[in-house]
């Protein structure tokens, strides 16, 4: 089955996760320094998707949104497809994105956001011993993705840095 | 102590508005020495939504905009970063160039230049009408200046927003200069510990 053609497209927003059956696409809009975290279960198609915004939510003062972090919402993401039917041991994760969008020296934290996203999902699922097979990020441009359940290739597109399948 | 966009009372928003109103009218008189055109501006619209919402009302995640950030610093820091979509940049900067321009992701070093300098007056006005009402000190950085898809461009205050809450305050203004219509945004966004004595000077402390 086709997803295009049967037309499963599931919307993943800012701050937000998304776990799907296939055949879907699983996509997110417009990744910044945000960090799109794609995971997918080899064996079952079963696929997931968080688009996380911080690194961390152990130094929020809000932590309501578990969907915002990359600790938790990695967690949750792995748990939910799990729940679906997936297995554990067959998930694979591609990140995009984690971008530098604005580039000054002086401009510090803010700046490293992005570096700071990819490195803190790294270290989740590294605990969480799901490899990381391929992965688009840092530069300073953003990017939509999709992820598509047939194979679990990763769709990127840019504006003025071209498109790529990982 | 911790304030976040979602429990500020209809007081404080109101005061944010009115310094939103103030702040963007200036600009406006700014844009207009500028450009040496006659700038009309509408009642600037302070919104407080969902960051998910944001780039809905900017048009979508995907289309291109031009970004410009700046550093704040002094009593309070945080950033201000002041937006337009592709049709706006290429007003502007045909405004300011005496030229057309073209699509903003082309646009030249000298293009680049005078929307950053343009940046540089709106958010400059801004401030200064923040400053002058709060009698604090704010000081601006050097613009940068960014043009990508509006969702990449908008993490940026979003992520700074996200630390607080799950909203972002923003500022809608629309300026008309005969019968061109721009629509510009800004995005104030102060470090987690000024929202407190920006709130504080502005004499409406929670």
């Amino acid at each position: 089955m086709n997803a295009t053609e049967i037309n499963i497209i599931v919307k993943v927003g800012m701050a937000d996760l998304k776990v799907a059956d296939h055949p879907c696409i699983l996509t997110t809009l417009g990744l910044g320094s945000c960090v799109g975290v794609a995971l997918y279960d080899t064996k079952t198609k079963i696929s997931g998707l968080a688009h996380v915004m911080l690194p961390s939510s152990l130094q929020a003062r809000n932590r309501s949104n578990i969907a915002k972090f990359a600790d938790t919402a990695i967690v949750c993401l792995v748990e939910e497809m799990i729940t679906k039917g997936a297995n554990k041991n067959s998930i694979i994760a591609k990140l995009a994105g984690g971008a530098q969008m604005f580039t000054l020296n002086e401009m510090s934290d803010i700046m490293k956001i992005g570096a700071r996203n990819v490195a803190a999902a790294k270290e989740i699922l590294e605990n969480l011993k799901i490899p990381i097979v391929a992965e688009d990020t840092g530069g300073n441009y953003g990017r939509t993705i999709e992820l598509y359940s047939e194979d679990g290739r990763l769709f990127i597109k840019t504006i003025g840095y071209g498109v790529k399948n990982i | 102590m911790s304030i976040n966009l979602e429990n500020l009372n209809a007081l404080q928003i109101d005061v944010l508005k009115e310094i939103g109103n103030i702040g963007s009218g200036n600009a406006a008189t700014a844009l207009a020495a500028m450009i040496n055109k006659k700038i009309d501006m509408q009642v600037p619209k302070v919104k407080i939504v969902e960051f998910k919402e944001v780039s809905t009302l900017l048009g979508g995640e995907e289309i291109p905009v031009v970004g410009i950030l700046l550093k704040i610093e002094g009593d309070i820091t945080g950033s201000i970063m002041f937006i337009l979509d592709h049709k706006a940049s290429q007003v502007l900067v045909n405004l300011m160039m005496g030229k057309n321009a073209e699509d903003p992701v082309e646009f030249d070093d000298m293009q680049v230049s005078a929307l950053k300098e343009l940046g540089n007056i709106m958010a400059g006005s801004y401030l200064g009408s923040l400053s002058m009402l709060t009698n604090l000190k704010i000081i601006s950085s050097v613009p940068v200046l960014a043009m990508d898809m509006a969702g990449a461009i908008l993490s940026v205050p979003a992520i700074e927003f996200g630390k607080v809450g799950d909203t972002v305050l923003y500022i809608e203004t629309e300026f008309t200069e005969g019968s061109t219509k721009v629509q510009g945004d800004f995005f104030l966004i102060p470090d987690v510990d000024s929202y407190e004595i920006l709130l504080k000077a502005i004499g409406v402390n929670a």
